[in-house]
């Protein structure tokens, strides 16, 4: 289509727009490296991916542990695949504020005057950052091991457990990505962020057995996605039976993806 | 004519703003226009349309021949774009910034890096290349940010206020950086709140103000048509300013400008130091102090009050 022009001195060519799809995934992919790249060359953005979380399991552990389970050990073994689960969704929260970040500078101005998708921005973004949530995620377990942690699950239960948190994660990110576009002050999105994580992750399954708490609590807990993937995150590294949870875990990662992603794609082509 | 940039026009409206009203422009291939104007006047709202980043209301505009409006994605293969805030990313080395867009541009991994280093070279950061973009100045930030736009050698290039917020001497270096490129034949459409700038780099100059061109012709026309150097002056007591006036217009070649509150005048002359000799001694011989004075180039603001009659109004936000 372009080659009825006359040549100009473009050294790109006038390669035509291949089929859609995969350039727009290769430009993800492309700028899902621009995002790896970024955290290797500034590891003090994986802090909240490793760090943060690392304190975090020492504190429960060791301060509530005992008091929650009995004994810190046991408590661990509670413990360790909630706070997996918590990590990675905390790190999908990140997701929104760097994206803020991105549009206060011209990066996306730039991106958006090559010739390439306008989502492939959006996607390289959250590629990267399936990176991250990976990093977050082997982190976490290798620390829990250190810590003593054992498991009798199946290597490719373990490998589900993983597939159940980052699809849980790709899916939250898709809402924090939304967030961000309306929002738009990183600051501001961090907070509200947090704001709806904590309640989220804490009045959920993640750091204590559900029992002791009052009634309405508990209906709130029983609806909360977080619990349910928690709980099949924990059968699945206890090796116990995790069907039906895995099931409902997975299912409400695809109805948040199916409302958000479109959601978030439009407020970005809009505020873009 | 060979026209690489047509607008027909272009209106952009937010809500009861008009931002733009009805622009008309032509650039011929090869030349570099430049579009003269205060903060908020439209100049980035124009460079947005025409680098598909925003929607016009009304209007229609092409580059290199093909509609911005029907063929976006053609027209972004066509265009390097730097825009007022330099899109490098901080946390990338300058040559993996570069070498992303290569990718982008489906260079392939050989070609993109060739070009990076070949584009850090020409950008005088070869030594700063494999330093996160971070620790750059300034200046090397708007110069990789140029060479970012350049990574496909776009026949086209639009530059959104390429040396706002730069220092003096990293200025002349991106003016020189500039200059060089137009030789080699690129298309510049280029923004600027400078009357020197677009005077040193454009060849034509279009004035524009509230989302309107008021003036448009070369810098010689332009300059020709706001006069040349500014008499200045600052009298002591403001109660004598208009008899000041009086006495010193004789010398202008047009109408002088007073300000009470500042105390001050400014008038166009022609005979530059000459004018300020004679305008000292006029007023001395009637025992009438002075403060300050001298000459200088005109300003946008004397662009404005003599197109206008009234100087930049550049509250109104971009």
């Amino acid at each position: 289509m372009t080659a009825t022009l006359e040549p100009t001195t473009s050294v790109v060519g006038t390669a035509p727009s291949r089929r859609r799809v995969p350039s727009t995934l290769r430009h993800g992919l492309s700028l899902a490296r621009r995002g790896i790249v970024k955290t290797i060359h500034s590891p003090e953005a994986l802090i909240d991916v490793t760090l943060q979380p690392v304190i975090f399991l020492l504190l429960f552990v060791y301060v509530f542990g005992g008091a929650i389970a009995g004994n810190s050990s046991a408590y661990l073994h509670f413990a360790l695949p909630g706070v997996l689960l918590q990590t990675v969704v905390f790190a999908s929260a990140g997701t929104g504020v760097g994206l803020a970040e991105d549009l206060k500078t011209g990066i996306f101005d730039r991106f958006r005057s090559l010739p390439i998708s306008r989502a492939a921005p959006l996607l390289g973004a959250i590629g990267a950052d399936l990176v991250r949530y990976l990093t977050a995620g082997v982190i976490m377990l290798v620390f829990g091991f250190a810590l003593g942690y054992r498991t009798v699950a199946s290597p490719l239960a373990v490998l589900a457990a993983f597939g159940l948190v980052l699809a849980f994660a790709f899916a939250l990110c898709w809402v924090f990505t939304a967030l961000a576009m309306v929002v738009r002050e990183p600051r501001s999105v961090q907070g509200l962020s947090a704001t709806i994580m904590l309640p989220l992750t804490f009045a959920s399954s993640v750091f204590v057995p559900t029992a002791t708490m009052p009634g309405w609590l508990q209906g709130f807990v029983a609806i909360n996605p977080v619990s349910r993937s928690a709980d099949a995150v924990r059968a699945l590294l206890d090796g116990a039976p995790a069907g039906g949870a895995a099931a409902i875990s997975l299912l409400t990662s695809a109805v948040v993806v199916v409302i958000f992603a479109p959601l978030a794609v439009a407020l970005y082509r809009r505020r873009t | 004519m060979d026209v690489a940039i047509e607008v027909a026009g272009l209106v952009k409206r937010y809500g009861d703003l008009t931002a733009l009203d009805g622009v008309d422009l032509q650039v011929p291939r090869g030349t570099v226009l430049g579009l003269l104007g205060p903060n908020g006047a439209g100049k980035t709202t124009i460079v947005r349309i025409l680098t598909t980043l925003l929607q016009p209301d009304a209007g229609r505009a092409t580059i290199d021949g093909v509609d911005v409006l029907v063929r976006p994605r053609e027209v972004r293969r066509r265009l390097g774009l730097s825009g007022q805030y330099a899109a490098v990313d901080e946390y990338l080395t300058g040559f993996e910034n570069l070498d992303m867009i290569g990718r982008l541009y489906h260079l392939g991994r050989r070609r993109s890096r060739e070009r990076a280093r070949e584009l850090l070279a020409q950008f005088s950061l070869s030594d700063a290349g494999d330093r996160p973009a971070r620790t750059y100045s300034g200046g090397m930030r708007r110069r990789l940010d140029l060479a970012g736009a350049l990574v496909a050698a776009p026949p086209v290039l639009f530059l959104d206020e390429p040396t706002t917020g730069l220092d003096p001497r990293s200025r002349t270096e991106m003016w020189g950086v500039i200059q060089q490129l137009v030789a080699g034949g690129t298309t510049l459409l280029l923004t600027t709140q400078y009357l020197e700038e677009a005077d040193v780099l454009a060849d034509d100059i279009v004035v524009i103000d509230h989302g309107r061109a008021i003036a448009r012709g070369t810098a010689d026309q332009l300059k020709a048509q706001i006069g040349g150097e500014r008499l200045e002056l600052t009298v002591s007591d403001a109660g004598r300013l208009d008899e000041a006036r009086r006495l010193v217009t004789p010398l202008g070649v047009a109408p002088a400008v007073t300000d009470e509150h500042r105390r001050s005048l400014t008038m166009p002359v022609a005979g530059g130091v000459k004018a300020l000799r004679q305008a000292l001694d006029l007023l001395e011989a009637e025992g009438l102090d002075v403060d300050d004075a001298g000459v200088r180039r005109p300003t946008l603001d004397d662009v404005f009050l003599t197109l206008t009659g009234s100087t930049t109004s550049g509250e109104d936000g971009a």
